[in-house]
């Protein structure tokens, strides 16, 4: 085996890992863009080859419902931004916490989750824990004291986002994620607010974080993808995690921990739950969200620079009752924001508009350059009225709980220039004046 | 309790992985689903000459198995450890006796006793990594499996993988 002839390995920083974390230049051809590899199966070497590569004893490509080159090239790099030791990716965000939790859960399970999570999350762990037999708390997620008063012997880990959709809530991730090992499971944490740019929870203690790579990681609205990436810090074998620890009788008894060490969760997360759910990401999609990573920390620069200037002259207006941005001075989270997110609270902030549901519905209807629709972190602006679309399928009480009113408009602020963005947000105050 | 980076360092884990030709596995399992016999079969599928060291078995994925390190009649470049910390004292003395170029304590064999031994005589440490998963990393083929191999390179490979 030829000597590499490798410089010293240094620690590169994060701009330089954004472009080049999990694109090596390929050794077939050269290329140096992460080729798309559009194939849904491998030829194998041979049959010992083919066995190996099932039997999980060699890295090798099978078939590309489990595994693909350019797929692996996007979880390599998201799992490196995020200081993870690896990442698998899904066909959605939403997918991707599907299959963290389950291979994780079994009926009678019980889960603790943040009240302040989007929407649709709230929406899934309701209703796919009801037909899993699995419990569910949720809870007001300022206090790390709540957290701790949910717990109970059958719940198996803590799920939160850094960053509330849409309240803003910023989770103070170093305590409860104390409070989930004390009580010996992970906290599971959604990034997709904050980016690995802004916030890496695995740094403040997180186990597992998801993300709707949809979002900012992709960043041009092009694409719908999920990610998960594993600290690889988790005692799996602590005795409360047999689904991890025991042989697997999905896999001819392989005991995932034991055999892979700090790997055996994504190794079990791929080799079983994303060959069972068959939620797999295409490779153009991740070819895309590559495309997208290059420029993260430019934009999230970009996107929090517009938003702190939008959130400050929007709190300078009348028809404004309240400004929900934790990148304000006066945010109830401004101390959680300065430890967490140093860097800046994102670019997707909630304001109240005094004059209620009607006029949020005629405010929308007065802009030129947002674009009303239901998604988040795009380079361009976008806005909604979420009490009647993204919200839409929670009662008043979990309204309420997510910080939502009937004149609450929500903005993820592009990329644009700031002056058009305010011209275009008076000409919608203009309207419902 | 954390394990001491010097017992981890990336240049000499490559340079073990480049160097070595034989590797002695201590506690090798003729259990195809044990992680012993993972690594031993990727060891030997990369071309690596796999010495078990069992005395348990005669004889482990085809080749003879030796009862300790000293009875083995060649050079060995790795000694990779599967057993448990409280042993791997004894195996780093023994190492040192027939002259083996490294010691490498695999996931979970946490003694710094042993790796002090083994510097004190002169071996590379490797200690609580994985040969395999550090073989795949450098050389091999991790990040086809999402894997975060922290290498960053723009030069193109010299070889297939
Ligand atoms: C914070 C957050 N998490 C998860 C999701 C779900 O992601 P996806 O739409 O990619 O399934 C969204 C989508 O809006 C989100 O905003």
């Amino acid at each position: 085996m030829q000597n590499p002839d490798q410089k010293p390995l240094r620690s590169f920083g994060f701009h330089t890992r954004s472009v080049h974390a999990g694109a090596r230049p390929e050794p077939n051809t050269g290329a140096r863009a992460v080729p798309i590899f559009q194939t849904s199966s491998y030829v194998f070497e041979d049959p010992e080859s083919a066995a190996a590569y099932f039997n999980l004893q060699e890295y090798g490509n099978t078939y590309s419902r489990i595994m693909n080159p350019t797929v692996a090239a996007f979880e390599e790099r998201v799992g490196n931004l995020e200081g993870g030791i690896g990442a698998v990716a899904f066909a959605s965000g939403l997918a991707a916490q599907s299959a963290v939790l389950f291979t994780l859960l079994n009926p009678g399970d019980h889960v603790v989750a943040s009240a302040a999570l989007y929407g649709g999350t709230v929406t899934q762990l309701k209703h796919l824990f009801r037909k899993m037999s699995v419990g569910l708390t949720f809870v007001d997620p300022d206090s790390p004291e709540n957290w701790k008063a949910a717990l109970a012997d059958e719940t198996k880990l803590l799920f939160a986002e850094t960053i509330g959709n849409p309240g803003g809530n910023v989770l103070d991730i170093e305590p409860v994620a104390g409070i989930a090992h004390g009580h010996d499971i992970p906290l599971v944490v959604d990034n997709t607010f904050a980016t690995p740019y802004l916030c890496r929870p695995i740094d403040w203690g997180a186990d597992i974080v998801v993300h709707s790579a949809t979002k900012f990681l992709g960043g041009h609205g092009t694409s719908i993808g999920g990610v998960v990436v594993d600290s690889g810090e988790f005692d799996w074998s602590n005795g409360k995690f047999p689904v991890i620890s025991d042989p697997s009788p999905a896999y001819h008894g392989l005991a995932f921990h034991e055999t892979f060490g700090g790997y055996g969760y994504l190794m079990k997360l791929r080799a079983e739950t994303l060959r069972d759910l068959g939620s797999a990401m295409s490779p153009f999609n991740a070819f895309l969200f590559m495309q997208g990573i290059e420029t993260l920390p430019l934009r999230m620069e970009r996107h929090v620079a517009n938003a702190v200037t939008l959130a400050d002259w929007l709190r300078g207006r009348s028809e404004v009752a309240a400004v929900r941005y934790a990148g304000l001075d006066d945010s109830p989270y401004s101390t959680s924001r300065a430890k967490y997110l140093p860097k800046g609270a994102g670019a997707v902030f909630c304001f109240d508009l005094a004059a209620g549901r009607e006029a949020g519905q005629e405010f929308i209807r007065g802009v030129e350059l947002f674009s009303h629709l239901a998604n988040v972190g795009d380079a361009k602006s976008l806005i909604i009225h979420p009490a009647s679309t993204t919200h839409r399928q929670l009662d008043e009480e979990e309204l309420a709980a997510a910080g939502i009113g009937p004149g609450t408009i929500r903005l993820s602020v592009g990329i644009e220039d700031v002056d058009d963005l305010i011209w275009d947000l008076e000409a919608a105050f203009a309207r419902i004046a | 309790m954390p394990v001491s980076r010097e017992y981890q360092e990336p240049e000499t884990i490559q340079r073990i992985l480049h160097q070595a030709r034989t590797v002695a596995i201590v506690g090798l399992s003729p259990n195809e689903l044990r992680a012993s016999n993972f690594v031993g079969f990727y060891a030997d599928r990369h071309g690596y000459e796999v010495i078990p060291v069992n005395p348990r078995e005669d004889e482990i994925m085809g080749f003879r198995s030796y009862p300790s390190l000293e009875d083995i009649p060649k050079t060995v470049d790795v000694v990779d450890v599967f057993r448990d910390p409280s042993a791997a004292i004894n195996i780093a003395r023994q190492a040192v006796a027939v002259g083996a170029g490294a010691l490498w304590l695999q996931f979970g064999v946490i003694s710094d006793q042993a790796a002090e031994i083994a510097r004190a005589g002169g071996l590379d440490v490797v200690m609580d990594r994985c040969f395999k998963i550090e073989h795949a990393r450098y050389i091999g083929r991790m990040h086809w499996l999402g894997f975060n191999t922290r290498v960053i390179t723009g030069r193109r490979p010299a070889h297939l993988l």
